[in-house]
């Protein structure tokens, strides 16, 4: 990245002894739609704060389009912000929301009236104007937060779970919504929320993060199918873990459950006889031997749970439980439980966890 | 089941019995000035006396400028405690509660020691600082009214996400107090107001002792010179309570209402 528009650098927090943010660091470059994504607790609203100016960082800098803004007042950044709980002024029609930024930076009547009428056409309320926030849903309460926030044109727009307080119909449909306004308007965006698949379909690149780090930043795909570290492994997505022992480091042999896997080039480090955590998300398994899949363990059916179009079965191979799921065919019934099974898998797509 | 009924009603009855029979004996001889039938005479004499129209004038004056020290004092004082000291909220409650437990007296004793004429500070060498620190005695008596008012009128707001809200779209901290907070807490202000205004229209202590025209010593004066002007008077202060009052109720009706649910 030649010149990011956002960079955070070494970024510290503290609050009293507790150090809730640690050497955080993320570039993103304009236009860019980031999320940070993590558990309860891991500073991500502590981050998006620090951009915002409502916190001061204990340490490093943050840089807007070339300008360090670390020590300036939230109203001297030029930053949209929209809030989990809305936050509209419950005194002000919808217009006048929306308005509000441009007013205070004295924009002339006639031009704030454009500017709101436009805004009210892009997030498709035309005929929400003259409403008071107290007489609108949810889901709209957030979108005339949302036109509020890019209504006097900021450099950034920082949404902190936007979605969290809203059903789950209307969270999809927004988070749609939210996306594409984005890539319209070309905005620098970071979006926070503790859901993965929120994150995952929506997102250029997400910033995965964990006690106050940023475990691993990447797209999507990146992400979800190569994991930087256990814990990005664990909170994405599903995964089935199996032990596993180096039988012959050189030439990459892992024994499961008595049976033997290669992993040629993916244990950089380990020893003959290490214990290694191996995963795979359930898509890669199949059930019974397949073409195109290097590698088969054996187990017996432990569980069954039909779900209409697909049938989720869970493996036990040893010790370890396996879940997969395959669709249904009409020609042939579920396998029962109890049955011997085989699974089958590419190495290729086995992650080790270290 | 029925003797409990029996026994509410009794009891309301009572109650009822102990605020209005003074009131309509009040009001009945109020009325018994012109002898052998009931006439608004005592009303028309004190309405139409020069010291009454002189003292209520002076005493609503205070009462106003009050209300604005009140709220000039009390609104930004309570929304910055909401905001950042919310520690500090059982220490300022305390404080604003002690001019309920300092008779007036004590204070307005301490005021005369304080603000004598030849002290720093000399209040009580002119008419109008005499005025003022009658104004700011009154704020003080009025200040758990309107500190309670506005607080509660802050509890029905999400304060801090609002200020930073406003915050993030621009505003300084005036914009954010007169455009934001303020008109979500007007109701409450007002509602304060009209008790102060209550406050002030019937005070006595205060204004007696600096010496000043105000309603509560013409009341004072007249109770002790003449028959049925008092019981008249008397009516009429409980009328513009009882008019404050349901001014405050009136409103309430209008508060902006909370959109905000944040969970
Ligand atoms: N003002 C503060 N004073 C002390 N500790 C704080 C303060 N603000 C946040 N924290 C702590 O910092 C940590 C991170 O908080 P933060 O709000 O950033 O988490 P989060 O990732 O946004 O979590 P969530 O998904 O629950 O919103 C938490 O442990 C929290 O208790
Ligand atoms: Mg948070």
């Amino acid at each position: 990245m030649a010149d990011p528009f956002l960079s955070i650098q070494h970024v510290r927090k503290s609050f009293g002894a507790t150090t809730v943010v640690e050497d955080f660091n993320l570039d993103v470059e304009r236009g860019e739609f980031v999320s940070f994504l993590g558990p309860s607790g891991c500073g991500k609203t502590t981050v998006l704060r620090m951009v915002a100016g409502f916190e001061e960082p204990s340490a490093g800098t943050i840089v807007v389009g070339g300008k360090d803004i670390t020590r300036l007042k939230p109203n001297q950044r030029n930053v949209g912000m929209v809030f989990q709980a809305y936050a509209l002024f419950p005194n002000l029609t919808v217009a006048q929301n929306i308005g509000f930024g441009l007013k205070v930076a004295g924009m002339p009547r006639a031009d704030i009236d454009a500017r709101v009428a436009e805004m009210l056409g892009i997030i498709k309320l035309p005929q929400m104007a003259d409403r008071y926030p107290y007489q609108l849903s949810g889901g709209q309460q957030q979108r005339i937060a949302l036109a509020r926030a890019i209504a006097p044109k900021p450099k950034l727009l920082l949404l902190d779970e936007p979605l969290s307080a809203l059903d789950a119909k209307v969270r999809v449909s927004l988070r749609e919504e939210i996306r594409s306004i984005q890539k319209k308007l070309g905005i620098t965006t970071i979006f926070v929320t503790h859901d993965q698949e929120e994150a995952l379909s929506i997102s250029d690149r997400i910033a995965v993060m964990y006690g106050g780090k940023a475990e691993q930043v990447g797209t999507p795909f990146e992400i979800y199918n190569r994991p930087a570290t256990k814990f990005v492994a664990n909170f994405v997505g599903t995964l089935n873990v199996l032990e596993g022992t180096v039988t012959d480091a050189a030439a990459g042999t892992v024994r499961v459950n008595s049976e033997q896997v290669s992993l040629k080039g993916k244990l950089n480090g380990s020893k003959s006889g290490d214990t290694l955590s191996l995963a795979l998300r359930p898509e890669a398994i199949s059930l019974g031997r397949q073409p195109g899949r290097d590698s088969s363990l054996s187990g017996e059916i432990s569980e069954v749970h039909f779900l209409g179009s697909v049938i989720r079965v869970r493996v036990g191979i040893g010790g370890n439980t396996v879940s997969l799921d395959t669709f249904n065919s009409p020609a042939t019934p579920p396998p029962a439980v109890g049955e011997k099974a085989e699974i089958s898998f590419s190495s290729s797509d086995m992650l080790v966890l270290h | 089941m029925k003797s409990g009924k029996f026994w509410a009603w009794l009891v309301f009855a009572l109650g009822a019995a102990y605020f209005f029979i003074p009131l309509i004996a009040t009001v009945e001889f109020s009325m018994r000035m012109r002898r052998g039938e009931y006439s608004f005479d005592a009303y028309k004499v004190v309405l139409g006396d020069a010291r009454f129209q002189a003292t209520f004038g002076y005493s609503v004056l205070a009462a106003v400028f009050t209300i604005i020290l009140g709220v000039l004092i009390v609104v930004p004082a309570a929304y910055w405690i909401r905001l950042r000291l919310p520690q500090l909220r059982p220490i300022v409650e305390f404080i604003t509660l002690l001019p309920l437990v300092i008779p007036a007296i004590v204070i307005v004793f301490g005021y005369i020691r304080m603000y004598g004429s030849n002290s720093p500070l000399p209040f009580l060498a002119t008419d109008t600082g005499t005025n003022a620190l009658l104004v700011i005695g009154y704020a003080t008596l009025a200040l758990p009214y309107m500190y309670r008012a506005v607080d509660t009128g802050l509890r029905t707001i999400d304060v801090r996400t609002l200020t930073e809200a406003a915050q993030i779209l621009g505003a300084g901290w005036g914009t954010i107090i007169t455009r934001v907070i303020l008109p979500n807490v007007l109701i409450a202000v007002l509602s304060g107001a009209f008790l102060t205004f209550a406050i002030v229209i019937g005070e006595f202590t205060m204004a007696s002792l600096l010496n000043r025209p105000a309603f509560g010593p013409y009341l004072q004066n007249i109770g002790a010179n003449r028959a049925y002007e008092p019981a008249a008077l008397a009516i009429i202060a409980f009328a513009i309570t009882w008019g404050c009052m349901s001014l405050i109720q009136i409103l309430s009706r209008f508060a902006p209402r909370s959109a905000n649910r944040p969970n």
